[in-house]
Order: C-alpha cells, then structure tokens, then sequence
C-alpha cells in the first residue's frame, strides 16, 4: 500500500437499513488505471459514491496516500485532487456547455489547482465542445453530454479520476471516441478508477480490475490475465479467486 | 391620459415591489427556500435605518450605505446560523424556520421600537415632483425605479457573468453535482441570502421614506413580493421584476377604477396567474 495514490480498508456502505458495500479492500497507485465491474446492483457507483464523499463512511476505510480521509465532504475531495464523471453525467441543466466546464475551472481556481487542463485542450480532445460552446446542455446527445460530463471533471485537475459507466447507452463509434481520450488522461499522470458493465472494454482499458458481487469483492487481478471464465463466475457468484 | 397616468404610477409601484422580489425569487431559484420572514427584515432593516437617522441625524443615503453592508451581514449569519441547518430537497423545514423567524422578528421589534408608526426624514425628496409630458412624477418612485432596474440589471450579470454567479446557478441546477466539481454549497447559500437580505437595505430606506412603517407591517410587504415572484415565475431575476411590474400596474389601474379596487386587483391577477399559468408569465416549465 506505499505506493498506493487511494487505497480503501474494509470499506462498508449504507442506504439506511440496507448494506450496499461489505468490508471492500481495494488499491490503486499513481497512473494506474483500474476497472471496476459488476454486474446490476452489484455497488459499483456506490463504491465510486463512497470514495468521493457522497455517503458516510468511516475515516480509516478510505485512505490517501496513506492519509486516512474517509467521510471528507465531497468539496475538499475536489480540491485534494479527486473528480468524479457520476452516473447518469450530472450536468447543470440551463446552462451551456461552456458554463458547465466553466463551473469546473472556476472551482479549480479557487481551489488553487493547477494542471495540464485546459478549455484549449479539452477542445482539442472533443472538437464538438468547442462547436457546441453556447448550447444549453440539455440539448446535446448523450455521447456529447458524456464528452461534457468527463470534461468538466478534468477541468478539476485531478490527479484521480473516477468514471462510472460513461459508455452507458452510447452507440459504439462514441464509445470509441470516449475511450481514446482516455490514454492521453493517463499521459496526465492521472490514475483512473474506471466502472464499466462492458468486461471487453474494461480488460482493454485497464491495467488491473475488480469485479465486485452484491458489495464484496469475488474478483481481482491483472486486466491482462484474468480469464473469460473467472470473470463469468467473479459476476454471477462461486468462491473468491484471486488470479 | 389618466390611464396612461395609472400606467406610470403603476410602474413606479413595481419599482419597490422588485426590490423586494428580487431577493425572493433569488433565494428560492437557489436554494427552495420560500422566505416568509422577508418583509419582517425589510421592517427590521427599515427601524434600524430610522434610528439611525434620528440618532447620528444622517441623510437617507447615508443611511442606505451604512444599512446596506448591514443587511449583507444579517443575511449571510442568517443563512450560517439558521438556514443552512434546514435547507434541502424538502422546502417544508425552511418554511417552518422563515415562519418561526418571522414571528420572532415581529415581536424583538416591538420590544424594542413599541408599536408606532414612524418614518424616515428624507430632507423634502419624498414629496418633490417633476413634470414630463403633462404628467407629474414623484421625484422618489423615479429614484425607487432606477435602482430596481439596476438592481435586477447588475444581479442578472452577477449571475450570468461571475465566478460567483455560476457557481449559484450549478448548485440551484445540480447541488451535488456542483459539490463534484468543488463547489462549498454552503458557502455559496451564506452569500446567496446575504445579497437576497442586503438588496433589502435599499429596499428598506426607500420605503421607509415613502411612508410609515411599524413592526407589524412586514406581512404585507411579504405578500406584494411573494405575488411578484409567482406572477413572473419562481426562480427568475428577470421574471421577479416583470412580475413586479404587473403587480404594481393592475394595483395602479384598480386604483383608478376605485380606491378600494387597487390592491384586490393585484390578488386577483396573482390567482389568475396561478390558475392559468402555474409556472409564471415568464417561468420555465
Ligand atoms: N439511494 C439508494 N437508496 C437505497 N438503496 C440504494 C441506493 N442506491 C443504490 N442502492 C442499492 O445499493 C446496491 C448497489 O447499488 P449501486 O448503484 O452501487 O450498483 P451498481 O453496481 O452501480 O449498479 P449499476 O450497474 O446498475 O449502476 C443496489 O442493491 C441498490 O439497489
Ligand atoms: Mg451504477
């Protein structure tokens, strides 16, 4: 866990009554990329969710590089150098595209972040944002809504991105273009924490991966060498099988 | 000629009745929170300017630059203090808090000012007059106007055009959104009300040199900016000021029909409004 950027110990979850996240051990260090898969329901946006500050947790179950900060509201998660692409793309409806990276640089600013991104950049990476600048979001397609969701979190510099499900309902030659963006990410310096129902997308995308099962983790290794069949069986239950 | 005349005064009425919509319709755009306690801060605001006034003799200007930051400050701890523990999804717990508020607001001030009616000495501005076209139009709701539009005018580009103003607008879109991209919603709440509350300082010296007020005259003022912000839809600046305009006119109007009319009228267009158009003339559905 030394060289870990965020690493989780035990971590457990709640909605109420209801326990989503069962004691989740999991690491990930400086320009690693990890994938997170699952299947429905499995607590993978909870996860996502609890690492940014979104649900209680308890300090010593979410650790930053080596510091424990679980519980730390999800502001101060930004500003230590945590962003997150949420579920569902979370976009400020009413305002334009601009407005809504905006928002993000502002923040950066005030926060006193400093990184490689820039609106220039972010342009250079999704043309179609600069072309849509003064257009309100809420009318641009989903993969363009994505392209603004995972903009707006680089443009909070982080040095950890968490992303979940940004292929969610695209169609495949967005997918494509979403995901070669993620390379240059990297290039950043940027570790990425990467939730993804798509199994072939994730291995590709990433240099480990999790598979998580009703809050527990059934599933963890190098992308590369976890099989097809340790994978079906990490998703729909068996024993824990580390390869 | 005397409609037009009812149409003038109509909309110099709606010059005061904006600078009380405005901080209205900005709380509720940002944060849901229906603020019964509004015109009790106006009364407030407006008895501490008085006793300034008569106790430092200072002019009503002077008065307004000293109970404007005032304002800005007693908004912000009201937000600190009170608001930010209540406020949420659920409108109804800011509600109860504005109402207890209210009340106790009401009663500090008779206890400390009794019941009387008082006003503020404006030095002879107040009944000046200057004639336009055939028409007299007093010096004071040409003044009110002026700083109504400039009021709206500035908060509109506040929030279109600051750093501050669209961190407002995200965290009125998407608040835990807007806390993934850094944003202290708290924070952003204290200076909200503050600006809400201290566009009542204004609000506060040009009514009071208009006419008395008194402790309990604060409901009133409640109800003229709250019919503002329905008629011309909950959230917007722009809106709050049309709806303003609307009031003050179908007041000025009714007036003239019969003295009595006037300010049913007013009610009667705010439930017309909200009968046929809930969301407001110029609100977003
Ligand atoms: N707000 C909530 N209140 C109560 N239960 C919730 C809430 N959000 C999620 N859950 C429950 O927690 C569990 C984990 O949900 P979560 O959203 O983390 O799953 P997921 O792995 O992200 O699934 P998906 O792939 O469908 O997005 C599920 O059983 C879900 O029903
Ligand atoms: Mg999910």
């Amino acid at each position: 866990m030394s060289g870990a950027i965020l690493s989780t110990h035990g971590l457990i979850a709640r909605y109420g009554d209801f326990q989503a996240l069962y004691g989740i051990d999991f690491e990930i260090d400086a320009g690693e990329a990890v994938a997170l898969i699952g299947a429905n329901g499995a607590g993978k946006s909870t996860f996502l969710r609890a690492l940014m500050g979104l649900l209680p947790v308890a300090a010593g179950m979410v650790r930053m590089e080596g510091t424990p900060i679980g519980g730390t509201a999800t502001d101060r998660m930004v500003q230590m150098g945590v962003a997150i692409v949420p579920e569902g793309r979370r976009l400020f409806a009413g305002m334009s595209v601009e407005d809504n990276l905006r928002v993000a640089m502002d923040q950066a600013e005030r926060l006193g972040r400093k990184g490689g991104w820039s609106l220039q950049r972010l342009h250079d990476l999704f043309p179609i944002l600069k072309e849509k600048a003064r257009t309100p979001v809420q009318s641009l397609s989903g993969g363009q809504q994505q392209m603004v969701s995972i903009g707006r979190a680089l443009l909070c510099q982080p040095k950890l991105l968490l992303c979940d499900e940004i292929s969610l309902g695209l169609a495949p030659k967005v997918i494509r273009e979403i995901y070669a963006a993620l390379p240059e990410v990297r290039a950043q310096g940027t570790s990425i924490i990467l939730v993804e129902q798509d199994v072939g997308l994730a291995k590709q995308a990433s240099d480990r991966l999790y598979c998580l099962l009703e809050g527990r983790v059934t599933l963890t290794g190098p992308s590369a060498e976890v099989t097809r069949d340790a994978i079906s069986q990490a998703y729909f239950g068996g024993s824990h099988a580390v390869v | 000629m005397q409609w037009f005349d009812a149409l003038v005064q109509g909309v110099l009425l709606g010059g005061m009745y904006a600078q009380y919509a405005l901080g209205m319709a900005l709380m509720f755009g940002v944060m849901k929170i229906v603020n019964v306690s509004h015109g009790d801060l106006v009364i407030l605001l407006s008895l501490v300017g008085i006793s300034l006034a008569s106790s430092f003799g200072l002019g009503p200007f002077t008065v307004m630059v000293a109970l404007v930051p005032l304002a800005l400050a007693l908004g912000w701890i009201l937000q600190k203090a009170i608001l930010n523990k209540v406020v949420g999804e659920d409108p109804l717990p800011s509600l109860i808090a504005t109402f207890g508020l209210s009340l106790a607001l009401q009663n500090l001030m008779l206890q400390i000012w009794s019941a009387n009616s008082r006003s503020l000495p404006g030095g002879g501005i107040e009944s000046r007059s200057i004639e336009i076209g055939g028409i007299y139009i007093g010096l004071l709701p040409v003044i009110v106007l002026v700083f109504a539009i400039g009021l709206t005018w500035g908060l509109d580009l506040m929030l279109k055009r600051t750093r501050f103003g669209r961190a407002l607008r995200a965290a009125a879109a998407d608040v835990e959104a807007a806390a993934m991209t850094g944003i202290d919603a708290r924070k952003v709440y204290a200076s909200a009300t503050a600006i809400a509350v201290g566009i009542l300082g204004f609000a506060a010296v040009f009514q009071s040199l208009r006419s008395t007020v008194a402790p309990a005259d604060g409901g009133a003022q409640l109800i003229y900016a709250f019919e503002a912000v329905i008629i011309g839809g909950m959230g917007s600046i722009w809106g709050a000021f049309a709806g303003s305009m609307v009031l003050g006119i179908t007041q000025a109007i009714g007036f003239r029909i019969d003295p009595g009319f006037g300010v049913l009228a007013g009610h009667l267009v705010f439930l017309l409004v909200l009968a046929t158009r809930p969301q407001g003339l110029f609100g977003k559905v």
